[in-house]
């Protein structure tokens, strides 16, 4: 398990890097000379010499490079081109939301998607098992957007149940933010709760034909405790990896849905960072992301390799 | 996988099906795989659906200015947010413009963004990964960790990066789409190759003094087409949902021109005016998207080893 670890960790490190250099020159094709964006347009020569020296700017790209890496590990981001609060600060202020909707929409995609997905394959070419999967073929299609109007027209508009959006304290209050939460982690959520519930039916249903399956029932195992018991667990590693992309795919999906209930997040955040050019909050938010993504990918891997064996005996390889 | 009713049909087929079927069958085994996958594709409800509705999108999008009763930008200034009524099919916007119109042309974006996107993707991606598979080495290793950064990635984050650089467009989001695409078709390609390139006929190739150019692209190439049909559907669904995401957060389409997306956004101020606003774009949306996704599982179930011959 250790050299297993080890190995995996080494292999994230080259792919943290390029990421980090890929934005870091990204950023720097943009056309506009960063140091002009930070002193106006009328500054004097030697106002942009000054500001080109003290923020590195005249150093040689890979020491660019190096400069700000290192600079990004010591959380330091630099100021906001626009509002010149530190970019740390802006995005202490706005992360929260958005882990807070992501963690809400994993959650319901767990808690809706296994049971469903368990009882499509128990009850295969059942009605039941109709009635789920072609929620699922629809569901895993709508645009989570548009079904995030459709819920705001029906469930406030029209019933007046929930607030259309916005968003609330989650420690003064958490019984009102609550009510905030629902309908976006709903939203968000749908689509992966359609994939996964669909993965967990074929896993499910795989395992449910293997051996220690007909032994289990053979030696009298109630049929409750063969499905949830001796199928679901094998059923459920698939899964693992499925979740594991779903978290990355749901903090990009985030954004849209942040958009569609004025979500106070990350996404908010961007956006209007891209539309006012202030490019040291886009590079730094993007960096937040992709790092985070790239360690939740991890973490699955090392989940996959901890609940099969095969995996991290078989050198690790979990792809 | 099969229930016994299925079985049973399945038994029974060849007693009550005439000579000439059978006939038919063996004919269509001979043709090539792609060819194959296509026909079983058609012959199955979800994938001539799926087939038949993506193909009313792209007929709508050619056509837009035959079939669309006035022009995307002409304004009504009289009937501004208009519920649907036998003028205007489907309602107006907030600047009076045919939202049956606007629907239609946004057909137009949809459908070049997916295209452009999909085909640079595929075309990128399947360079690069048969390459990669083929050449092995150090070339592979460059390819496949450029990917693998890229993978890092989530789709819309790509598409989000690229605009913050390019600026937000039309033609900006299909590069960043195409971006987004290409690691999936080369990892593809790649798994393909490798396991091609070991089989007698590259070697019947070599020895008759084909050189690696001839082979990759004669030999090779045709021979990992299949399972590509299935990823260029995903991709192309991905690609218009990003675009339309893209679009509704502002960074594709810029207005006036029309987009789903984008419309999908405008409408948001006006859900309590005109309910009607928002349903038209998505609903338009959804089921190019479910046809899609029909037609993807469909081309999945026909290529699927498991299922052929």
């Amino acid at each position: 398990m250790a050299t297993f670890l080890i190995r995996r960790f080494a292999e994230a490190i080259p792919v943290v890097l390029l990421a980090t250099l890929v934005i870091f020159l990204g950023m720097r094709l943009i056309p506009g000379d960063p140091a002009l964006v930070l002193a106006g347009q009328d500054a004097s020569p030697e106002t942009l010499a000054a500001i080109r020296s003290a923020n590195g700017l005249d150093q040689p790209l890979p020491v660019q490079y190096v400069i700000w890496l290192n600079n990004a590990i010591h959380a330091d981001f630099g100021v906001s081109f626009f509002t010149r609060a530190p970019v740390a600060q802006l995005i202490a202020q706005r992360a929260p939301a958005t882990l807070e909707l992501g963690l809400a929409a994993m959650v319901l995609t767990v808690l809706l998607s296994v049971p469903t997905g368990v009882v499509a394959a128990v009850r295969d070419h059942r009605p039941l098992d109709w009635l789920i999967s072609s929620f699922n073929g629809l569901a895993v299609a709508v645009p989570s957007f548009w079904l995030g109007i459709l819920a705001i027209l029906l469930f406030s508009l029209l019933l007046g149940w929930l607030p259309p959006g916005g968003r609330g304290d989650p420690l003064r209050d958490p019984g009102l933010e609550l009510k905030f939460l629902l309908l976006p982690a709903f939203t968000l959520a749908l689509p992966g709760v359609a994939a996964v519930s669909r993965l967990v039916k074929s896993s499910m249903l795989e395992v449910l034909r293997d051996d220690y399956v007909r032994t289990a029932r053979a030696k009298g195992v109630a049929e409750q405790g063969v499905v949830l018991g001796h199928a679901l667990r094998n059923a459920l590693v698939p899964v693992v990896t499925l979740l594991g992309l779903q978290f990355g795919r749901l903090l990009g999906g985030a954004f849209v849905t942040e958009s569609v209930f004025s979500w106070p997040g990350l996404g908010r955040l961007i956006r209007d960072a891209i539309s006012t050019r202030d490019y040291a909050v886009v590079q730094a938010t993007l960096l937040l992301l992709v790092v985070t993504f790239i360690v939740i990918n991890l973490l699955t891997d090392v989940l996959y390799g901890f609940l099969d064996p095969r995996i991290r005996l078989a050198g690790g390889r979990s792809r | 996988m099969s229930t016994p009713a299925q079985s049973l049909t399945a038994a029974t087929a060849p007693r009550l099906h005439t000579e000439r079927t059978r006939w038919q069958r063996n004919w269509l085994r001979r043709q090539p795989l792609t060819f194959q996958a296509a026909v079983s594709v058609l012959r199955s409800p979800l994938g001539l659906g799926g087939f038949a509705v993506v193909l009313l999108f792209v007929g709508l999008a050619l056509f837009a200015p035959l079939v669309a009763p006035y022009s995307p930008y002409e304004q009504h200034q009289e009937d501004l947010l208009q519920a649907p009524s036998a003028h205007f099919l489907l309602g107006t916007d907030e600047l009076g413009r045919d939202l049956l119109t606007r629907v239609l042309y946004g057909a137009r974006v949809s459908m070049v963004v997916g295209v452009l996107a999909t085909a640079i993707g595929a075309t990128v991606g399947v360079a690069t990964g048969l390459l990669s598979g083929y050449l092995g080495g150090w070339v592979d290793s460059v390819i496949m960790r450029f990917y693998d950064a890229l993978l890092a990635f989530p789709g819309i984050i790509i598409g989000i990066g690229v605009i913050s650089v390019l600026g937000p467009s039309s033609l900006n989001v299909a590069y960043a789409l195409a971006l987004g695409g290409m690691p999936f078709f080369a990892r593809l390609m790649r798994s393909s190759v490798l396991s091609e390139r070991e089989r007698e006929y590259v070697f019947a190739a070599r020895a008759v003094g084909a050189r690696d150019g001839r082979i990759m692209v004669r030999h090779v190439l045709p021979n990992t087409l299949p399972p590509l049909l299935v990823q260029l559907s995903l991709a192309m669904g991905f690609a218009v949902l990003a675009e339309a995401s893209l679009s509704f957060l502002g960074l594709g389409t810029q207005p006036p021109d029309p987009s789903w997306g984008s419309m999908l956004n405008d409408s948001r101020a006006y859900l309590r005016e005109a309910p009607f606003y928002g349903l038209w774009p998505g609903l338009a949306l959804t089921i190019l998207l479910v046809a899609l996704n029909f037609l993807s599982d469909a081309l999945r179930d026909a290529l699927d080893p498991r299922r052929m011959r």
